[in-house]
């Protein structure tokens, strides 16, 4: 921000002072419309409170109707009647103070530097309680329902959607023994010694028997996604660290989810038998394999639905959010581990919804989810808290402070004895600094104290909650701060830049094949045979239901490829100014790597460099021009499809054609896609090259050319760019019937308009190609 | 190294665990293997591999039997190809594919990435000039999207004119218009692929015990 300091602080203060107002406002608000109804009793902010409102406007009738009978009243010109609106109406100022906290951080650069946002949002909750509190008003507390319902599905989702499948395959045996072993143990260890501490002569804990330890150790142990990636995002750690800690904090659930129900419904019982236990570990695996498996069914459901989506582009993100949705819903209604269930529909959904989709429904996926989940987060801390000054609070020293203690001491412990075992199964063994953040950023939030809410048994349920918070506190704001300056203390290795390279893409692909190849060759079916066994089986047999039309055959290079050409195009597009193109480092281009033969001849006459120069200062001019010519059109030159990325691509087709009127020194015509009526787009490579690709009308992110299944040998190369644009000229030439059989019919008349063109043009500018010439680039420079 | 003995006979494996850095019991389970895929012969040859049925569906299968018998991934420094090879060679290709051990510092680290890459890079310069020509790029690409039909090879030879580009982008930065990128030569590959941390990547779990059992 080129802002000058005087004016942000001067700016800051003020927004601060506004801010301060607001939260008034909000208490106020909340207060008001406790007020307004003639009962006095109170009821929780966010609750859906329609008896109520009936109540109070049933009040308010009587109250009219009384008026009425004794004189006629006036009309009212203005009237206020606030139980109408209040319960949305505060839903929304609530979001609204949420979300203009968040922007206030991040406008203050020094403190959003130091603390993470998850601790400025919990202070802010403690302010807007006190605040509450001070007027005397009841404050909103976090509500278990609430909270599992509607603000933890976004965050999930969220997380799962966008899961980096990769590293979390790769490192899915560690995950599972951190996320399942160590969770036990720290149930079991924290439980224990609490047990311990509370027959601690003089502490007045006398009455906390071993399974309510059992069950508070349960709800403490659980890592909370939500502050795990509330920390760990800014602090940009490398993937394999941070998909450690994620990874354990989501797969824990279905673990946290068993003990916790095992012991509520124990410790009304009293004992636990060896069969409860037995039953216990049966009940584990059916809560995470049902959830998983609610999660794929309705993933599946959601990539075979997409399939069909092409033609109402605009519900397609409905779809993904919906399907999750009821997937966590569905889940939840047997009490499986809702969270795996999403997990498990996203991570199943997305390769197939992704390849259904047009690119603008991507876009709008990522934005609202992204969107949804911070909102969902913001308002968490904030509420929690406010739940810390609203709550009934009983806090006895003694065992908030073995807690606390205890929770690290046996966190540690988990972490660094599984590790050892770990080690000796990883490839790549973790070091200790791995050790140390992956203890260290075991962080508890929410969840555990939503847990500790829905605790019946009022009389050590505030003492429990009392601890949970403190215990969340203490992670969350010392661990929280901390780790940051530890990270770069300790040299831990940040997440590196990728630029999507494609050539780091190529190694990727080989290398899974080489190592699959020399697993089969060693004899032992290892993680890279199972790894190529399922992807032929999803290339073979999944692919081809639930993608639709031809890009179920497409190679994963090849949509990475395209989706690098796509990247490049929109980033040029967007750069935008005519004035400046891209300031380019290298200047290589293809030339630069084609190979010259002396023996092959020049199918076109040389051109001189300065003329070259010349000719390319003319094009970078016109398509300055061009451009800037192109945005004033207006939205009925746009063509069938209003759903895609239209602007550019008419603007590069008018470029094209400009360009192609010229010298078609640089050009290629693209290969064409045998679906429906192709739109033309020109994606320009730095400086000197010029791709132009024919795109699908719908297809999803403009996809770009499908390259022509015809024979490679019938080429006669002309320009510099592939052979691509040559094959159907001279194939066109040739009358192909191979070629006329696969293309549509208007497709086909399109083409061989634009054909003409370029024949004219060609034929203006040089002559044609030489079809005795062979294989690939002969050009000059 | 002369006749192989049977696996109680250590000697052997001395000088072959100190050459290779695999444990004896590493070593036991791989010359258990090479037998089995030797039918007990003294060598292996090309035709040895083609019987291995899980390798048959996979594209880029020609390279990798290629590279065991290609003298320069025996580590004596020398070229050319070999028509068949014995249990150490064997060994020897296969110790690419060792991970590194937990604590080294950064200059061995350096050292067993160098060596890993020297690997692939042996891989796709098949005719040993030392760089890697566009020819021989595209037919990587090729190879690998040889599922593909013929949809694949025109994307092909434009993806590694892409990835032929970036590379000389990398390397060489700027460059005019008439002059010529020959090929990818070792230390711009090394370049190239510095950030993909292949030592971590580029290795397969050696079992101690023979789990080889089910498989052929």
């Amino acid at each position: 921000m080129a802002v000058s300091p005087q004016f942000v602080r001067g700016s800051s203060s003020a927004f601060l002072t506004c801010l301060l107002l607001f939260t008034t406002f909000v208490s106020v608000s909340v207060v008001a419309g406790e007020n307004n109804g003639t009962w006095g009793d109170r009821s929780r902010v966010l609750q859906v409170a329609e008896k109520k409102g009936e109540e109070v406007a049933d009040s308010s009738v009587t109250h009219h109707q009384s008026n009425s009978s004794e004189h006629k009243k006036v009309f009212p010109v203005l009237s206020f009647n606030y139980d109408h609106v209040r319960t949305p109406f505060e839903i929304s100022l609530w979001i609204l103070l949420a979300l203009l906290m968040k922007l206030g951080f991040h406008i203050i650069p020094r403190v959003s530097n130091v603390v993470p946002e998850s601790c400025l949002l919990i202070v802010v909750g403690l302010l807007v309680g006190g605040i509450i509190k001070a007027i005397g008003e009841e404050a909103p507390v976090l509500d278990a329902k609430l909270f599992f319902l509607y603000l933890l599905p976004p965050i999930i989702l969220d997380a799962g959607y966008f899961l980096p499948i990769r590293h979390f395959m790769e490192n899915m045996g560690t995950i599972l023994v951190f996320a399942v072993v160590g969770t036990l143990w720290n149930a079991f260890f924290v439980g224990g010694m609490m047990y311990a501490v509370c027959q601690i002569e003089g502490a007045q804990l006398g009455e906390v028997d071993l399974l309510s330890c059992l069950l508070f150790g349960s709800i403490i142990s659980a890592v909370d996604p939500v502050a795990v990636l509330a920390v760990f995002e800014e602090i940009h750690i490398n993937e394999l660290l941070h998909i450690l800690v994620f990874g354990e904090s989501l797969l824990n659930d279905a673990v946290t989810v068993v003990l916790y129900h095992l012991f509520e419904e124990f410790s009304h019982a009293g004992t636990v038998t060896i069969g409860d236990a037995l039953l216990g570990v049966v009940c584990f695996l059916v809560v995470s394999l049902g959830g998983i498996l609610v999660g794929f069914f309705y993933g599946i459901l959601g990539a075979f639905t997409s399939r069909f989506t092409s033609h109402t582009r605009v519900i397609e993100p409905l779809f993904v959010f919906l399907y999750s949705y009821m997937a966590y819903l569905s889940a939840e209604v047997f009490h499986l581990s809702g969270i795996m269930s999403l997990i498990a529909c996203g991570v199943m959904m997305r390769p197939y919804v992704e390849a259904n989709i047009s690119h603008k429904s991507y876009t709008t996926i990522k934005y609202f989810l992204k969107m949804w989940s911070s909102v969902s987060e913001t308002l968490i801390f904030i509420f929690l808290g406010v739940s810390t000054v609203a709550g009934p609070h009983a806090w006895n020293w003694t065992f908030v402070v073995f807690t606390v203690v205890i929770c690290l001491v046996s966190r540690v412990l988990g972490v660094i004895g599984l590790t050892y075992v770990i080690n000796k199964f990883r490839i790549v063994k973790l070091t200790k600094k791995d050790q140390f953040i992956v203890a260290y950023g075991g962080l508890r939030g929410a969840i555990a104290f939503s847990l500790g809410f829905l605790l019946t048994n009022s009389q050590m349920k505030n003492m429990f909650l009392t601890a949970i918070i403190t215990v969340i506190f203490f992670t969350v704001f010392v661990q929280g701060m901390t780790i940051r300056p530890l990270v770069e203390l300790l040299a831990v290795k940040k997440k590196k830049e990728s630029k999507g390279s494609i050539n780091e893409e190529i190694h990727t692909q080989f290398l899974d094949h080489l190592l699959t190849g020399i697993e089969d060759i060693c004899g032992h079916y290892g993680h890279h045979h199972w790894k190529d066994k399922l992807n032929r089986f999803n290339k073979t047999y999944v692919k081809r239901l639930l993608i639709a039309g031809d890009r179920s055959t497409e190679p994963q290079l090849i949509s990475f490829y395209n989706k690098l050409e796509m990247k490049q195009a929109m980033m040029l597009v967007e750069s935008g100014s005519a004035a400046k193109l891209p300031t380019v480092v290298s200047s290589v281009s293809v030339q630069n790597i084609q190979p010259k033969d002396s023996t092959r001849r020049r199918a076109i006459p040389s051109i001189s460099k300065s003329r070259e120069q010349e000719i390319r200062k003319i094009l970078r001019a016109n398509l300055q021009k061009t451009r800037q010519r192109l945005r004033s059109y207006s939205r009925h030159d746009l063509m069938m499809d209003p759903f895609e990325d239209n602007l550019s691509e008419v603007r590069f087709r008018k470029q094209r054609v400009e360009m192609e009127r010229r010298m078609s020194h640089y050009l290629t015509v693209p290969a064409n896609r045998q679906e429906t009526t192709p739109v033309r787009k020109v994606c320009f490579e730095p400086e000197h090259k010029v791709f132009t690709y024919i795109t699908d009308g719908e297809s999803p992110k403009g996809r770009t050319s499908r390259p022509h299944p015809s024979s490679p040998d019938a080429v006669s190369l002309l320009y510099e760019e592939s052979q691509r644009d040559n094959q159907r000229s001279v194939l066109r030439a040739k009358g192909d019937t191979e070629l006329r059989a696969k293309t549509l019919d208007n497709q086909e008349q399109q083409e061989q308009q634009e054909e003409e063109q370029v024949k004219l043009s060609r034929c203006l500018s040089d002559p044609g190609p030489n079809k005795d010439e062979e294989g690939d680039g002969s050009f000059h420079s | 190294m002369g006749a192989l003995q049977s696996q109680s006979d250590h000697h052997e494996y001395v000088d072959l665990a100190q050459k290779t850095g695999f444990s004896f019991e590493q070593i036991g389970v791989l010359h258990k293997r090479f037998k089995q895929l030797s039918h007990d012969e003294e060598t292996l040859r090309r035709d040895h591999f083609n019987e291995i049925p899980d390798l048959a569906c996979n594209p880029i299968r020609a390279q990798i039997i290629g590279a065991f018998f290609d003298r320069r991934n025996y580590r004596q420094n020398s070229e050319g190809t070999v028509e068949e090879i014995d249990f150490e060679n064997f060994l020897v290709v296969m110790s690419h594919f060792r991970p590194p051990s937990l604590h080294l510092t950064e200059e061995q680290r350096d050292n067993v990435r160098r060596e890993k890459l020297r690997f692939l890079f042996n891989m796709h310069d098949t005719d040993n000039d030392g760089t890697i020509t566009l020819e021989e790029y595209r037919h990587v690409v090729e190879e690998l999207l040889s599922r593909s039909g013929a949809l694949g090879k025109e994307t092909a030879k434009s993806i590694a004119d892409a990835a032929m580009l970036e590379v000389a982008s990398i390397s060489m930065g700027h460059m005019e218009p008439d002059e010529f990128y020959e090929g990818i030569t070792f230390e711009h590959f090394f370049k190239l692929l510095k950030g993909f941390e292949i030592e971590s990547k580029m290795n397969i779990h050696f079992w101690n015990m023979d789990t080889s059992t089910l498989c052929k």
